[in-house]
């Protein structure tokens, strides 16, 4: 009943396109039809989408073991969407942003996002939150045509446009990451005897692979840890006898705090490497807090760690894009500060603005997924690199760089670097550092 | 008409015996018949009522997913899997009195057993995939079964936890076969044209693939409890009490206690493995953080809630499972609470929930209707002698 009447819908509104597109057929050599102009009008183009309205879904861990730091991303969403809102939306429509728990639960996440789907009908999904969870709904959203932009985990799985048309990635995936880290560590700490710590998973497997192109004669022992055993002694007392002066950590925030506190209490003190992941000192602060029971008050035993950065934190409050964080944040009027956790949902927000602009004033879901495909490698954002999409890359950034955490704040050590997955050269981008748009939305030109 | 199947349902019988039939099970001891009263329009024969029943319930979940819209038809294949599995569990501690937390892990056998077929270059059919996994999950029942059976209480519960927490782990351990943690994906079975023609011609509505799963889901769920709730009356359903009520008088009466046990583990063990197939295909991904201790609990406060060792209770508390957390969020959402707060508030209100029902319903919900019932009827009968 609702299906045929929603078929009948698109049928008229077909019929409309047609017919405003032959009214206007006249006018358009005129040239009036740039910059997303206000010659046509808005239309219910496709499921989700009305005339004044775009609905977008996203499943997040809000409670549960994975929440800490996570339940910040959608918040920090939220505060951007409506800035965007406040400011007129996108193409005069409001985004209503719709977010659910999943508990990091696959079987929760296939079962919110079929009512995403099915119940809400959102236009797309955005920001799907972790590798397993995910990984339970792509095959769902892609038999159905639902858009699955942004993923947020460095998983390769979701850069595979021949199965997944319509999954994109968004930050560096894990190899990349590797490939970087072991660059850089070859570079600098040539006669480091390198240890490998990392989650048993392809998060660990993938970064593994990538620094090994560069150490593999410098590694002398790699540990795996399986996520939810927290006792990491075995592995850390491996690397230390293995005489390892330099960690490389793939991992989670949750066990950046527990290999500090072990090898606290084995007295072991090499140079610390944690990946992008890993090393939010804000949060690995309070969870050292939490685990020391309060006997490491704050992240100064980070001091001096190495990691990786991709987009703006809080770290660098001058930043231009954290600034505009900052401000919209404190407009959107929610409990609780700006953290890096919001400020990636912000910066993965503003990616999905762009998408919506660069897909045109009328979208279906299909130029949705076109207008990534075709205008996303050019997008400027709060991305110190250039994102990797085309028609056959779904990969998204495609570089960071090698950062010094200094209390709270990090100072950089090199300029961005970028790569691509496989052997791909890493080079130096050369690329002047972006800035946000004046009135703080972007303003993309539609690719059709 | 039917007392005598039923000694334990009348007060008397129940107070005849010293320390046993609890008010927890009374779910489970007053017969399918007897519930329609002494005017019944049922048949007499144990199965034909049954089958009866599924005919009825089997038209009724036509009705049902064709009158729905997919979304509905979507979360009806979460039911019939927590069903399945929770439909199990409560023949094993609703009649048998045993407890099992591992019961999250049996599912996960069958859940990998049907992702690891059906990924296979020509697929067998659906149903050999389901019956292999069945079969699987039976014998990995059969032999914590046999562990099982020398256990009682906290022991057993111990030892079934260490199940639950303990087998997911595999998955992480044989990473290259089993997918490590980010899981197996499962690839959806084709559906057969048959299928697309009786939808089309009964509804007239585009049978999705989120159909087709849909009506396997229910497929497997009546066939499941068709055959539970036969067991359940048959000479095997009253050994099984027998066991858990009486285990001196059972063995007396040439019961063997321990062979029962690990049939009923085995039963059990069956129907978790046909849930996880079915969750296998609803979830469409088997990955170990799908499988935590949480599902084997929640399973446990489903039958709980429902009222231990009925049937319907089990479907009661499944659909509670599923439908109850989507509510209490909406609820919490039209409060004007953020999405967080509402995920929160969905756990406390369902562990309120618990907890009244215990206090207040310890039988559970079908069990205590069933139990004010049977009191108010046993009142107008003794007042009909007085008068």
């Amino acid at each position: 009943m609702t299906r045929s009447s929603r078929r009948l819908v698109s049928f008229v509104a077909a019929a409309t396109v047609a017919t405003t597109l032959a009214a206007c057929g006249g006018g358009d050599s005129g040239g009036g039809g740039g910059g997303g102009g206000g010659s046509e009008e808005n239309e219910a183009s496709d499921v989700g989408i009305t005339e004044d309205t775009i609905k977008l879904g996203a499943h997040y861990p809000l409670t549960g073991v994975a929440a800490p730091g996570y339940s910040e991303i959608p918040t920090g969403v939220q505060a951007y969407f409506d800035f965007v809102n406040a400011n007129g939306g996108v193409n005069g429509r409001q985004i209503e942003f719709t977010y659910r728990d999943d508990a990091y639960n696959p079987t929760n996440t296939s079962q919110i996002v079929n009512q995403l789907v099915l119940e809400d009908e959102v236009f797309a999904i955005m920001g799907g939150l972790g590798t397993p969870t995910h990984n339970a709904v792509t095959d769902f959203l892609n038999s159905e045509g639902v858009p699955d932009l942004f993923v947020a985990s460095g998983s390769r799985l979701w850069d595979d446009p021949e199965e997944k048309p319509y999954t994109f990635g968004w930050q560096p995936d894990y190899e990349i990451e590797g490939k970087i880290i072991g660059q850089y560590v070859a570079e600098n700490f040539p006669d480091a005897k390198v240890g490998l710590f990392l989650q048993g998973d392809d998060f660990g497997e993938d970064g593994a692979a990538g620094a090994r192109q560069f150490l593999e004669d410098q590694i002398v022992e790699e540990q795996t840890y399986v996520p939810g055993n927290t006792d990491v002694r075995p592995q850390i007392s491996a690397l230390q006898a293995a005489g390892a002066d330099l960690v490389l950590g793939f991992n989670v925030p949750s066990y950046t705090a527990l290999s500090q506190l072990t090898a606290l209490q084995l007295g072991y003190d090499p140079q610390w490497f944690y990946s992008n992941v890993g090393s939010d000192p804000a949060l690995v602060g309070a969870l050292l807090a939490r685990f020391s029971e309060g006997q490491v008050s704050d992240a100064s035993l980070l001091d001096g760690v190495l990691t990786t950065e991709y987009i703006p934190g809080v770290d660098t409050p001058d930043n231009p894009w954290t600034q505009l964080w900052q401000r919209a944040w404190e407009e959107s009027g929610q409990e609780g500060e700006l953290t890096n956790f919001r400020a990636y949902g912000m910066s993965q927000a503003y990616t999905m603005v762009q998408a919506l602009q660069s897909a045109g004033q009328n979208p279906t879901r299909d130029d949705l997924v076109a207008a990534v495909e075709q205008a996303g490698s050019e997008w400027e954002g709060p991305g110190f690199a250039p994102f990797r999409y085309s028609e056959d890359k779904h990969a998204g950034y495609s570089g960071m760089l090698v950062s010094r955490i200094t209390g709270t704040t990090a100072e950089d050590l090199t300029p961005v670097l970028v790569t691509d997955n496989g052997d791909a050269e890493i080079e130096e981008l050369d690329r002047e550092a972006t800035t946000p748009p004046e009135s703080g939305v972007p303003d993309e030109e539609p690719i059709n | 008409m039917s007392d005598l199947q039923t000694p334990a349902s009348s007060p008397t019988a129940g107070a005849a015996t010293s320390d046993a039939p609890s008010t927890a099970t009374a779910a489970s001891n007053a017969s399918s018949a007897q519930a329609a009263g002494g005017r019944t329009f049922l048949p007499r024969n144990t199965l034909l009522r049954h089958l009866l029943v599924l005919v009825l319930c089997a038209v009724g979940a036509v009705v049902l997913l064709e009158t729905t819209d997919l979304g509905f038809n979507a979360q009806v294949g979460y039911v019939a899997f927590y069903a399945i599995a929770a439909g199990g569990l409560t023949v094993l501690t609703g009649l048998n009195g045993q407890i099992s937390l591992g019961h999250g892990a049996l599912m996960a056998v069958g859940a990998y057993t049907t992702a690891l077929l059906l990924d296979a270059e020509e697929p067998l059919p659906l149903v050999v995939v389901f019956l292999a996994a069945v079969a699987l999950t039976s014998l990995v029942g059969a032999i914590v079964g046999v562990a099982a059976a020398r256990l009682h209480g906290p022991y057993l519960a111990g030892a079934t936890l260490a199940l639950a927490v303990g087998l997911p782990g595999l998955a992480l351990y044989y990473r290259s076969f089993l997918g490590g943690e980010q899981g197996l994906t499962v690839s959806s079975p084709d559906r057969p044209e048959w299928f697309t023609d009786v939808i089309r011609s009964l509804s007239g509505g585009s049978p999705s693939g989120v159909k087709w799963i849909a009506y396997i889901s229910v497929a497997c769920l009546l066939i499941t409890y068709f055959l539970l709730a036969n067991l359940m009356r048959s000479r095997v359903g009253r050994t099984w009490r027998a066991v858990r009520d009486q285990e001196v008088a059972a063995e007396l009466a040439g019961i063997d206690l321990g062979r029962w046990r690990v049939l009923a583990f085995v039963v059990s063990a069956a129907a978790a493995g046909l849930a996880g197939a079915v969750l296998a295909l609803v979830v469409r991904l088997t990955a170990p953080t799908g499988f935590t201790i949480v599902l084997s609990l929640s399973l446990l406060t489903a039958i709980v809630i429902g009222g231990l060792g009925s049937l319907l209770g089990a479907l009661i508390g499944a659909a509670l499972l599923v439908f109850l957390p989507r509510v209490l969020r909406d609820a919490g959402e039209s409060l004007d609470m953020d999405a967080a707060q509402a995920a929160e508030i969905s756990y406390v209100v369902y562990g309120v929930i618990l907890v009244l029902v215990m206090l207040f319903a310890p039988a559970g919900l079908v069990g205590s209707i069933r139990l004010a019932w049977m009191k108010q009827r046993a009142r107008r009968a003794a007042g009909g002698t007085t008068r």
